[in-house]
């Protein structure tokens, strides 16, 4: 986000009861010019019914971040609502009046910005709505508005008026005021308390919110048989034998895929397994996992396109008076949510209902409306709940939608529901990119860093995406190294840089992205580090920081001080510590470790974090520990490995098992007290709990993994 | 062909090929979608039901193996081990993004109705097929341990 907002707000006359209430933001140069003499009806993000149900429109997609719970949170902070009258649901498809203002002009979800980019937007309408209100019971009352107080929903006046906010949508239903007044924190009544989720009861009854739960009459089920490799094209199709099968309606190919129709799941489910498919590998990609490593481990053994450089990393190496070098393997990985990717659509030649969980909607609408050939605006989006995204809903090339479209198209028009099966999810590509670092750090006759060289290599996800140009920077894709660079140590000479590698995988964003990996190179190299001069790793990490970063210190010492308090560490067990700023916001995390037969096993975790404002306790608590759980998930036993010739090897959960209950440490949150704007924290307990857990096992056993998953050692 | 399977108390006729899913009659053909896919192959439990009261995974209980038997799923499930383990659910706030909260609710219930004041360990052990991407285990064993409590003091 750049500079303060500068709103503009309008307000539409609602009809009947309701009152609309639009925020409107400045187009971007180009849309503006083209609007520019359009008198535009903005959606809205407010509205307030006859009842006093109060709707907010969440421009972004829930994903189990709880980012409906917290825009409604600004919103009802701003307007004085009572917290019971507030729901939320997903708003239309708009890249403008919806646009993530992180972004730009594109509605998306992503990268832990929804809360930051929209926390004074939310207020703003809150705060427009409420002065809307006391503008109504002003002239209601016949009194002046500063005489008004509003408090949990309701109006009231010295005099003993009093009314409720449905009572007085209608009267309110008029131009909003051009300058509204935001609270100060300190006077907050809500953000900052504990808020049930608008969400909770739907999500504990298995309400019909998510994709797969729409059923419309006459819907077929479409299954998919996706290439063995990557860039394998459909050469021929056997479909006798699928569409002996009763129910099975239909066969349709297209380049990358064969598509099953069926009256039901179960029949479409058979019908993929008895199609053949013969498959032409000219365009696949064909190497295996261990071809990539030794490539991209090549690559990383010198320097690439400078990321940050300061002084002469090279001469300092020369000179050290010992210098340490390691190289760190970390594998492509799954999002594997549970519920698989699936959407539904009804189309015929005048426009079409897609129901979608995605974090882009209207671009995905525009790529599902041209490959039906149909105008965009004639295209609805219902962005549904999403069973978990962890970045899988978020495609710069729009995958999905491009493949929903595509195969309803070769149905014709009818109603279609598309269902991936879990092996579809587990080898369907669009993993966290292979990644190799190289570091070398230089030390000096006090065992002190003098310089630190890292080299990165990776590929960009936005390669071939209209995100391209967006992205990649100076030549540098900042989310393929973002947690390698900025570190809150200084130490006199230091360079990362970035080898940019390519292959036929598709590869994507994953919940913490270039932090998964970079994270844990700078946190347990700079571990053994320390370790090798005797140097606490709390007091080694302070003694490194730099002035400013005082976030940093305070999160560290807090979490220090946390350990301390629990008490001695048990027999068997070690403690390890990391810290990590991921997206703004600030995390130290201590991790208590044992040996279980040669894998560690995470008791216990004190996470200390600064997120600025925290706008709902108890969602952060829970957000970091649902983060810890998937990055230690990630750093047990989490790889999808190509085989040779270039073939996924993991079909489900049995052989990409995810962290279960039994492997849950008990995490406890701190939040530094912050007057901050509130930053995100979806993403943020993954980075950390990987390099605290490796440490531990560092101190445990003597031995440093720097090859992930740790059950990957078996096969090395 | 048809199949008469008793459900939520109801008998309900599927017009439906004897090896179907259970999972799929009840989504395709009964309507009734709180029980979710998430691997077909039982290694997840998001298809997580009752069968005559026992937990059991719906994505891999061919219709024709049911008899007569009484299948709950989370769409009406009811009864004291039930309701306090909803209320827990929804007192502890937990659900991230709820595809696996009615398994997860299901299998809970399925517990405390075995084992009314289980400990953490018969919590991890009995709950471990109950998979969460979210990873909201901590807030699972602690509503359980509410849940428990509620059934005890209810009685
Ligand atoms: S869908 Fe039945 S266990 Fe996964
Ligand atoms: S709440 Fe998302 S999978 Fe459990």
């Amino acid at each position: 986000m750049t500079g303060p907002l500068d709103l503009s707000r309008r307000a539409v006359l609602g009809a009947g009861t309701a009152f609309v209430l639009s925020v409107a933001l400045p187009l971007p140069r180009r849309a503006a010019a083209q609007r520019a003499e359009a008198d535009a009806t903005f959606d809205a993000f407010v509205s307030i019914d006859a009842d006093g149900i109060i709707t907010i429109q969440s421009k972004h997609l829930e994903m189990g971040q709880g980012v409906m719970t917290g825009l409604a949170a600004m919103v009802a902070e701003e307007l004085d609502a009572d917290w019971s009258q507030m729901r939320a649901v997903h708003s239309p498809a708009d890249d403008e009046v919806y646009a993530n203002l992180a972004y730009g002009s594109v509605q998306a979800t992503g990268s832990s910005t929804s809360i930051s980019n929209a926390y004074e937007q939310m207020r703003r309408a809150g705060a427009t709505a409420r002065a809307m209100l006391v503008a109504a019971a002003a002239e209601d009352w016949g009194v002046s508005e500063d005489e008004i107080a509003v408090r949990r929903g309701t109006l009231s006046h010295p005099s003993g008026r009093e009314t409720e906010f449905g009572a007085l949508a209608a009267a309110a239903s008029r131009t909003a005021p051009q300058d509204v007044s935001l609270k100060d924190p300190s006077d907050f009544t809500l953000i900052g308390t504990h808020l049930p989720r608008l969400d909770a009861e739907a999500k504990t009854t298995g309400a019909p919110i998510f994709a797969m739960d729409e059923t419309p009459p006459s819907a077929l089920v479409m299954t998919i048989v996706h290439p063995p490799k990557f860039g394998s094209m459909v050469a021929s199709v056997d479909d006798v034998e699928a569409l002996a099968i009763k129910d099975v309606e239909r066969v349709a190919f297209y380049d990358a895929g064969v598509a099953i129709f069926a009256r039901d799941t179960h029949a479409a489910l058979q019908g993929r397994a008895a199609v053949r498919v013969g498959w032409n590998h000219i365009d696949a990609e064909t190497r295996s996992s261990a071809d990539l490593y030794a490539e991209w481990s090549g690559a990383a053994s010198t320097p690439g396109v400078i990321v940050e450089n300061r002084g002469d990393v090279d001469a300092r190496l020369a000179d050290a008076a010992e210098s340490v070098e390691a190289e760190y393997r970390f594998p492509f990985l799954a999002h594997m949510p549970i519920e698989p990717i699936d959407g539904v659509i009804r189309w015929d030649e005048t426009g079409g209902v897609v129901w979608l969980a995605t974090q882009m909607p209207a671009l995905d609408r525009d790529v599902i409306a041209g490959e039906l050939g149909l105008d965009p605006a004639t295209v609805t989006m219902n962005t549904m709940y999403v069973g978990g995204a962890f970045g899988r809903r978020s495609q710069p090339g729009q995958n999905i939608a491009r493949e929903l479209g595509r195969i309803a198209k070769a149905g014709g028009p009818g109603t279609y529901k598309i269902m991936w099966t879990r092996e579809d999810e587990t080898k369907g590509g669009f993993y966290r990119p292979l990644t190799v670092h190289n570091i070398k750090a230089g030390l000096d006759v006090d065992g002190a860093i003098v310089a630190w060289d890292n080299t990165i290599a990776n590929q960009s996800f936005f390669t071939g995406t209209m995100f391209e140009g967006w992205s990649i920077q100076d030549g540098i894709d900042k989310t393929a190294i973002e947690g390698a660079d900025n570190l809150p140590y200084v130490w006199p000479d230091h360079r990362v840089s970035w080898q940019r590698m390519y292959s036929g995988v598709p590869t994507l964003w994953w919940r913490a992205v270039g932090h998964t990996h970079a994270g844990y190179v700078t946190e347990t190299f700079l571990e053994e580090l320390l370790h090798r001069t005797g140097r606490d790793p709390v007091q080694g990490r302070l003694d490194l920081l730099a002035p400013d970063r005082t976030r940093d210190r305070a999160v560290l010492e807090k979490v220090a001080a946390m350990a301390e308090d629990a008490g001695a560490v048990p027999e068997g067990r070690t403690r390890g510590v990391a810290l990590h700023k991921s997206y703004g916001t600030y995390m130290a995390i201590i991790a208590e470790v044992s040996d279980d037969d040669g894998m560690p096993r995470c008791h216990r975790a004190w996470a200390a974090v600064d997120c600025g404002i925290v706008l709902t306790p108890d969602n952060v608590a829970s957000q970091i520990e649902g983060g810890v759980g998937f990055g230690l998930s990630s750093l047990l036993a989490e790889e999808i490995v190509l085989g040779d010739g270039g073939e996924v090897e993991q079909s489900s959960y049995v052989d990409y098992p995810i962290l279960t209950i039994d492997r849950m440490p008990h995490v406890e949150v701190a939040t530094i007290p912050s007057a901050a704007p509130p930053t995100g924290v979806g993403e943020l307990g993954v980075a950390p709990i990987r390099p605290a857990v490796a440490n531990a096992w560092f101190h445990l056993t003597g031995e440093m993994v720097r090859t992930l998953p740790f059950s990957s050692r078996d096969r090395a | 062909m048809s199949l008469d399977l008793t459900i939520n108390g109801d008998t309900a006729s599927v017009d439906a090929t004897p090896d179907t899913p259970l999972l799929w009659a009840l989504r395709d053909h009964l309507g009734l979608t709180g029980t979710k896919y998430g691997c077909g192959i039982g290694q997840c439990g998001a298809c997580a039901v009752l069968i005559d009261g026992v937990l059991a995974y719906a994505c891999v209980t061919p219709i024709d193996t049911l008899g007569g038997a009484s299948v709950e799923t989370i769409d009406d499930l009811s009864g004291p081990a039930a309701e306090a383990v909803k209320a827990a659910w929804i007192a502890h706030d937990f659900a991230q993004c709820g595809y696996c909260q009615p398994g997860q609710v299901v299998a809970a219930t399925a517990l405390l109705s075995e084992t009314p004041a289980p400990t953490d360990a018969d919590i991890d052990a009995a709950m471990s097929g109950q998979l969460c991407r979210c990873a909201t285990y901590q807030r699972v064993r602690a509503a359980i341990h509410t849940a428990a409590a509620d059934l005890e003091g209810g009685e």
